[in-house]
């Protein structure tokens, strides 16, 4: 056996420009809005300078944190219940032709409607508000889920479907050992566009129900933090709502990196 | 003995109106290494998936008189089917690969492993096991992909162009290994080619196609022994032989 063995991809993969040259601009913004703002000496209550907001993010952290903790409890529910409703639904519109021509164009009238149109009616409707906010949360979060992964589904390679059927494979077989590894991209793919928009649809729906509120996640501080003009409060929670927003795409990144590293080519680090 | 499997009258008209194959009579004999060789377009890959059982004739019959079991519908344990491209899957390594049919077939774990492990020796694979497809080269996928279709010891082996898209020196030495392979075990290959060297060197018997809709239009005895080695290749009587098989070829087109 002596047929060509391609060596493996040397990695000399500029990571530090990928973290450093973000992170550096991040620091030159941050210096500069500081002074600009003592400069000027533009009041805080007008615009705070990222000191004072940071000052602020530790002073209400006792606030602050419990009302992140459940921003991402709505968030990660309402994904994890877009995963499992959009791959299930997914599977079964790959299983009948007519099942995905009869469903699919509710499922595109639930994503096209905006959330913000559909929130007060939900709101109104159910009464525990964490479930509310859930159910809103859920509708944006599904549909990259469920197209993403019905493309995969049917994406399988002709040839290989052809090989399981002459081998007399069962349908679950082919959907199992062909249909659903090879989704795999596709719906990590789609999963890393779900986790932003749970996060989006849980705040919009914090900002509908507003007042209703007993929900106490980091919407309804930023509201609140309004009615009484705590501009750096304002700011510190929109910091840490785009802080989640960041971390959930990285993890997904990862996870992806992690799942697909040794076969896909939207995982495969390159030379040059 | 009875031919292992004939076609009688086979035709082939596609949906979309091509007339693919338009009448096809032949008997293939248990053990023999045939090649169809044609053009490209010129239906030979029709052919091969008409005897696989993965499209249906639109007319004529296939028969498996040399089969014990029922014709094939569809599902046929005794075939094995090596495309064009490796058509591998780029998530699971050589060995998940290649115990895909045997996954597929409900073989039990250790008997699996075994069967795995004699196919990946055949096509001296050995040290690739947890190698990922894209691992690998065009050479060595298309072992991977023969090994798959070995591991359920097929009687029959159906191949469509297999090496079409590698270079010529990996290419002999994978006409050698099959040809190895092809004495030991004693299946029947149906080797598609558009190769005249390849088809002369391989087979016992070729059968030489017409342009669109394919006919086969000449059968051609390969007489030379076996083993066939690089000296068979070289010998006046390849030459011989790829000269006439060429002019049967031209023959064919003009028709
Ligand atoms: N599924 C199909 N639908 C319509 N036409 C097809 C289909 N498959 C093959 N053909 C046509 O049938 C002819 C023969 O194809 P094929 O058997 O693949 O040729 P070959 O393998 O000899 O190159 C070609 O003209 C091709 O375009
Ligand atoms: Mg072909």
């Amino acid at each position: 056996m002596s047929d060509d063995v391609p060596r493996p991809r040397s990695r000399r993969d500029s990571l530090w420009l990928k973290i450093g040259a973000p992170l550096a601009i991040g620091i030159v913004v941050l210096i500069a809005w500081e002074a600009m703002v003592r400069v000027n000496e533009i009041p805080w209550y007008i615009l705070p300078g990222p000191l004072s907001i940071a000052e602020t993010m530790v002073r209400d952290w006792h606030m602050l944190w419990p009302s992140l903790v459940n921003t991402l409890q709505v968030t990660a529910l309402a994904l994890l219940v877009a995963v499992v409703g959009g791959f299930s639904l997914a599977v079964l519109f790959a299983s009948a032709r007519w099942i995905e021509l009869s469903l699919f164009p509710y499922a595109v009238i639930l994503q096209v409607t905006p959330i913000v149109a559909i929130a007060p009616l939900i709101i109104v409707y159910v009464d525990n508000l964490t479930i509310a906010l859930l159910i809103c949360a859920w509708i944006v979060a599904f549909f990259p889920i469920l197209s993403n992964t019905t493309i995969g589904l049917n994406s399988a390679d002709h040839n290989l479907l052809d090989l399981m059927r002459l081998y007399g494979a069962r349908r679950w077989q082919i959907l199992w050992f062909i249909r659903v590894p090879g989704a795999l991209p596709f719906f990590l793919g789609g999963l890393r566009i779900s986790g932003g928009l749970a996060l989006i649809g849980a705040i919009v729906a914090e900002f509908v129900a507003g007042g209703a509120g007993s929900g106490s996640g980091l919407a309804f501080r930023i509201l609140e933090a309004s009615y009484r003009l705590e501009i750096p409060r304002m700011y510190a929670a929109l910091f840490l709502i785009s802080g989640t927003g960041i971390l959930i795409f990285l993890s997904f990144t990862g996870l992806n990196h992690l799942l697909l590293r040794r076969w896909h080519e939207s995982a495969i680090r390159r030379e040059g | 003995m009875p031919p292992l499997v004939t076609l009688s009258g086979v035709a082939k008209r596609f949906p979309s109106g091509t007339l693919a194959v338009e009448r096809v009579d032949l008997a293939i004999e248990a053990g023999s290494f045939v090649s169809l060789l044609g053009p490209s377009g010129c239906g030979k890959s029709t052919i091969l998936r008409m005897i696989a059982g993965l499209i249906e004739p639109s007319s004529g019959r296939i028969d498996w008189p040399g089969l014990t079991e029922a014709a094939p519908t569809g599902a046929h344990p005794e075939l094995g089917f090596v495309f064009q491209e490796p058509t591998l899957m780029p998530w699971a390594s050589v060995a998940d690969n290649i115990r895909l049919p045997l996954r597929v077939a409900g073989v039990a774990r250790a008997e699996a492993d075994a069967r795995v492990d004699e196919a990946i020796r055949m096509v001296g694979l050995e040290g690739f096991f947890r190698s990922f497809p894209r691992e690998l080269s065009g050479g060595m996928k298309m072992r991977v992909s023969i090994a798959r279709a070995l591991v359920t010891r097929p009687r029959v082996l159906l191949m469509d162009e297999p090496f079409a898209a590698l270079d010529e020196i990996t290419r002999f030495r994978l006409n050698n290994d099959l040809l190895a392979l092809w004495q030991q075990l004693r299946w029947t290959v149906v080797f598609v080619t558009h190769s005249v060297f390849e088809s002369v060197y391989l087979s016992n018997r070729i059968l030489v196609m017409s342009a669109r809709p394919g006919r086969i239009v000449e059968d051609i005895a390969i007489g030379a022994p076996y083993p066939r080695d690089d000296r068979f290749r070289v010998s006046d009587e390849y030459g011989n032989l790829c000269r006439d098989v060429s002019r049967s070829l031209h023959r064919a087109l003009a028709a």
